[in-house]
């Protein structure tokens, strides 16, 4: 890999920042307690900015704005057309700010900034834009009774909503639950991961421009274990939406089983498969293995941690693999020549060095990579495996960091086999030219997403989210809308209709 | 057709709201205010369309009283718009007929000449299919991604937005509806069925199916090519909005016949299209005749399918042709003959308004007209009393006029079949309660007219007469007025006004008719399907029903080797 050794700011402009407070009922307000936490910069490790620190009684407060919001407000008594009309005005103020918003992005994950603007702030747009044009189109049915009745169902927003969202996209993910229950009537509280709290507020803010009413979206940031722990644990949340590993989901779930049972969805963790068989294109195959696992820096659910190759191509891939990932550049996110910005911060840093340190010890060959890469933030270099075991940590554990794991298999069975015995269920690929492989393949592995000769292939339309333990509800497509509404049945009879 | 309910219906939703909330015990202050914004905001197109048509019982309004006065017919208003765009548009530009020919579009409150319009015929035709086959077959449109397509669609709406006094008022010179209700409900209305259906573009989803065998099953919808729509005279731009906004969020292309009567405001709409980014070739607008470049449309090898809105006799002539060339499928929405069922338990006066309205809205010029309105005996003469009154306090005039109800009829032939039907119902022995004549002695304007005791068997009863003229029946029970309503070739729309749910049920499911309005009438959404049983047409429009008019489904099959599962 390269290191690139840019200064940002002879890229771009970083931003003032704007919004620190907690957002409830349309205004920023400081926390209960008064207290705040810091957000770093992991390009360095400094401080950007302090940000209130929302805890229980926070979460109170903006609960009551939510469940008031919803009761008695406007929100969910709009028709669905007036509330896509507004989310459509949210999505263009959006547009309208994306390069300040890619900034924030950038200094608070270490995303890059090229993708933030070409890529995370359009899609979410365009992903608002969806549900916009979905929320005047959910219908329920007439129904086909065994008797004498007129039935049909009506299908009603659920109420208020929790979203706990993680801090690998912060923009994508806010987006990518806030949009759908927005669009179905929902009112919500949204607690943004306490290492990615800026773009979050800031998105309140749009929020409130765009004509979404106080109290329908609300912003606390905080910690897990007392902000998050308060949304899951609430009393008067009927609904609560997670994105994180799946360890904290499980806990989620149970918080919410013993409070009040409100409903969960739970989009966790993966240690997604990339299958790439004998007949495949190898530039085509290193590009997409490549990219499945050093995306965001491997900071991404459905990164491809283990690439399962065929033998009678294997040699000829792993070379052109290692070559190609040496030519990746490490280095200042806002530089628009680098590939790979910094871990987000000093944990995750070091909890992927420790997985790099078990592959070794494990005996896994290190191909290339495998350590910090310069001296200041949170960087390391693209890092690659061979000779994986299924049964070695690096091949079973979700490490979230740029390191592959290599394996090599014979037959589709094997392939098959292999990419099955995991926990996780999340995504795979398939790298093939036959149809039938295709086929069979993509029908025998267990895991919400299938890629075809292509990965991380998101569109607002497919549905994403796991199997086994990799969680349960969809995000994204009409499948996500339902996820924020409860079907009621009406039932009436009917005396001498001419059918039935 | 149209989209208004009434004021008392309005006003009762929102007493039952406040009452709903009243029960909750807590009727926060601001809890109301909600409310307030939240019914401002759903129903402004509503509320603007109640201070405009139904007023009930006024008597005079603005020294508009009672058919109106004979000085706004003499001295129509002149509308501040110039007519731009008066030729075809084929592959994106305006052009001349081929044969140079052109016709006059004629105001009817006057039967003057406004301008003189580009005459297509079947070369004109064959011109603009080949540009919609090149834009399907070679352009961007299809290709593009539903999100682009929907941006685009996005951005016509707002320039249709912009510009809507403009296009409002050219809809109302052309075809002589009222200013307000083209301004202030179906220019809206237009817009919210391009953004509806600019939402749909990207959710168009096939499925995958589960088979029998070894076998990977899915269905992909795909646009069907190159579309012909031919569009009638009564709703110029509503009509335009129901066939292309389905059809281009679809991926299709376009040739659309506008009406002879109508032909200048879909070519101004049109240009806006293209401004927003439409590329040519996509949407191609040919104005003209029926029998001329409608049927040549209807009977071209190289369209894919074929919408057509209009009478049911033209209908069964696009049928033919479309069978006879190259068996188009065809979408009709044709004729109707509406019933508007008042049971002995309805709000009278309710009833006696929305009856009303169903009557005579846009001129009677709508296919769902509730042309025959059944009475309950036990409520009828009260019923006549009051409808004759209502009818005799509509106010008719220029339609340029603020507080104007209904203007002229489309056109002399209209006018005069109008005429004629009125003369069969006197002298087929139905009592005419009032109106019964022309109004002033220029244009197309017709009194308001109410017969009463009308029998089925009447050609009044049994035509669609597609003017201002409403037909009283009277009937003793439920399973009566249902044989009698459904007793007619037409199965348009149907309204019925009862509070008793069980007779509500019944009506609904017995009445053999593609909309049932109950306690309500003309109640348009763009989400409510909207097309007729027997005789009125086949096919749906609006909603996601009408994507089903613009799609065609492909299945693809593959064996599967050993799957995982069937």
């Amino acid at each position: 890999m390269v290191q690139s050794n840019g200064n940002s700011e002879s890229f771009v402009k970083i931003p003032k920042i704007k919004f620190t407070k907690l957002f409830i009922n349309g205004e920023f307000v400081d926390s209960v307690s008064g207290k705040t936490f810091e957000t770093i910069d992991p390009r360095t490790g400094e401080v950007i900015t302090r940000v209130a620190e929302g805890d229980k009684e926070d979460v109170d407060l903006a609960v009551k704005a939510a469940r008031h919001a919803f009761d008695f407000g406007p929100w969910p008594r709009l028709s669905g057309f007036e509330r896509g009309k507004i989310l459509m005005k949210f999505a263009d103020l959006v547009c309208e700010h994306v390069e300040e918003l890619a900034a924030i992005d950038t200094i608070d994950a270490g995303k890059l900034f090229s993708a933030g603007k070409a890529g995370d702030i359009p899609h979410a747009a365009e992903l608002l834009r969806y549900y916009a044009g979905g929320a005047d189109k959910v219908y329920g049915k007439t129904l086909k009774t065994a008797s004498q009745h007129q039935a049909y169902t009506l299908l009603e927003p659920i109420g208020v909503v929790g979203h706990i969202i993680p801090w690998n996209f912060p923009t994508g993910m806010f987006f990518l639950k806030v949009s759908p229950a927005l669009a179905a009537g929902c009112t919500m509280v949204v607690k943004p991961a306490e290492q990615t709290p800026l773009s979050a507020l800031y998105y309140a803010h749009l929020a409130k421009q765009a004509g979404i009413p106080d109290g329908v979206l609300n912003v606390i940031t905080g910690y897990g274990e007392t902000a998050g722990a308060a949304i899951s644990s609430h009393m008067d949340i009927d609904k609560v939406s997670f994105t994180g590993s799946t360890e904290v989901g499980r806990k989620v779930m149970q918080a919410a089983a013993t409070s009040n049972l409100k409903a969960v969805s739970l989009e966790l963790g993966g240690k997604s498969p990339l299958l790439i068989f004998d007949d495949a294109d190898i530039d085509n195959a290193a590009d997409l293995a490549l990219i499945g696992i050093l995306y965001n820096k491997g900071e991404i659910c459905a990164a491809s941690s283990r690439v399962l190759v065929q033998e009678g191509i294997y040699d000829k891939l792993v070379k052109k693999m290692t070559e190609k990932a040496k030519t990746w550049v490490v280095g200042d996110p806002f530089d628009p020549t680098v590939h790979q910005g910094p871990q987000v911060d000093k944990t995750q840093f070091d909890k992927v060095l420790s997985y790099i340190g078990h592959g070794k010890r494990e005996g896994a060959t290190l191909l290339t990579g495998g350590k910090p890469c310069g001296e200041r933030g949170y960087y390391i270099e693209p890092t690659i495996f061979a000779n994986v075991e299924d049964d070695m940590l690096i091949a079973k554990d979700e490490i979230f960091g740029p390191v592959m794991s290599l394996m090599k298999f014979k037959t589709i069975e094997e392939a098959i086999k292999k990419a099955n015995n995991t926990r996780y269920g999340l995504a795979a690929g398939i790298v093939t030219k036959d149809l039938n492989i295709a086929n069979t393949v993509s029908r025998s592995i267990r895991a919400g997403t299938i890629w075809i000769n292509c990965y991380l292939a998101f569109d607002a339309s497919c549905p994403f989210g796991g199997y086994k333990m990799s969680g349960f509800g969809k995000d994204m497509g009409m499948e996500a809308l339902e996820k924020y509404l409860h079907v009621k049945s009406v039932v009436t009879p009917i005396y001498n209709s001419p059918w039935l | 057709m149209c989209i208004y309910t009434k004021k008392e219906l309005h006003s009762s939703h929102m007493l039952s709201e406040i009452q709903r909330t009243e029960s909750r015990e807590q009727i926060a202050e601001q809890s109301m205010t909600a409310r307030r914004v939240s019914a401002l905001l759903c129903r402004s197109v509503l509320t603007s369309s109640v201070s405009l048509l139904a007023r009930g019982n006024n008597t005079c309004i603005g020294g508009l009283c009672r058919f109106g006065t004979a000085a706004a017919i003499e001295e129509p208003i002149n509308p501040a718009i110039s007519v731009d765009y008066t030729k075809l548009l084929i592959n994106g530009e305006f052009v001349d007929a081929a044969s140079g020919k052109t016709f006059p579009a004629l105001d009817p409150r006057t039967g003057n000449v406004i301008a003189y319009v580009a005459e297509g015929d079947a070369e004109d035709i064959d011109r603009a299919v080949s540009a919609a086959r090149k834009a399907f077959d070679e352009g961007a449109w299809p290709k593009m991604t539903a999100y682009e397509r929907s941006r685009i669609m996005l951005r016509f709406a707002d320039l249709l937005e912009k510009h809507s006094d403009e296009i409002a008022a050219l809809e109302t010179w052309d075809n002589g509806k009222p200013y307000e209700q083209a301004a202030k409900a179906e220019i809206p209305i237009m817009i919210r069925l391009f953004r509806y259906y600019a939402g749909w573009t990207d959710k168009i989803h096939g499925l995958t199916v589960p088979s029998d065998g070894s076998h990977h099953l899915q269905t992909l919808h795909e646009p069907f090519g190159a579309v012909g729509q031919i569009i009638p005279w009564n709703f110029p731009l509503l009509m335009y909005t129901w066939k292309v906004a389905p059809a281009l969020a679809c991926g299709n292309t376009i040739v659309l016949k506008t009406a002879e009567q109508t032909p200048l405001s879909a070519l101004y709409v049109s240009k806006l299209f293209h401004e927003a980014g439409l590329p040519p070739g996509v949407l191609n607008v040919i104005s003209g005749f029926g029998p001329t470049a409608g049927a040549a449309l209807a009977n071209h090898m190289d369209v894919d399918k074929l919408a057509f809105t209009g009478s049911t006799d033209t209908g069964k002539i696009i049928l033919e042709l479309a069978a006879r060339s190259n068996l188009k499928p065809v979408t009709l929405e044709l004729g109707g003959k509406s019933p508007f069922i008042v049971c002995e338990d309805a709000d009278v006066d309710n009833a006696v308004e929305l009856a009303h309205f169903a009557a005579f809205f846009n001129q009677g010029q709508c296919c769902s007209a509730g042309s025959r309105t059944y009475v309950h005996e036990s409520v009828y003469d009260e019923f006549i009393e009051k409808a004759k009154t209502r009818a005799m306090n509509r106010v008719v005039g220029d339609p340029f006029k603020k507080g104007v109800e209904q203007g002229p009829q489309i056109d002399s032939a209209q006018f005069e079949k109008i005429l004629r039907y009125i003369r069969s119902g006197i002298e087929s022995g139905a009592t005419l309660e009032c109106g019964g004549e022309r109004l002033g002695t220029k244009g197309y304007y017709i009194k308001p007219t109410v017969f009463s005791n009308v029998k089925d068997n009447m050609l009044i009863a049994k035509d669609e007469i597609f003017g201002p003229v409403q037909s009283i029946l009277k009937f003793k029970d439920l399973d009566e007025v249902i044989r009698r309503a459904n007793a007619t070739p037409y199965g348009l729309a149907a309204g019925v006004f009862t509070q008793n749910i069980d007779t509500a049920n019944t009506l609904m499911r017995a009445l053999r008719v593609g909309t049932v309005w109950i306690n309500c009438f003309d109640v348009f959404d763009a989400a409510i399907p909207f097309g007729g049983y027997k005789m009125s047409g086949q096919g749906r429009e609006k909603g996601v029903y009408s994507l089903n008019n613009y799609l065609q489904v492909k299945a693809v099959v593959t064996p599967l080797k050993n799957p995982a599962w069937l």
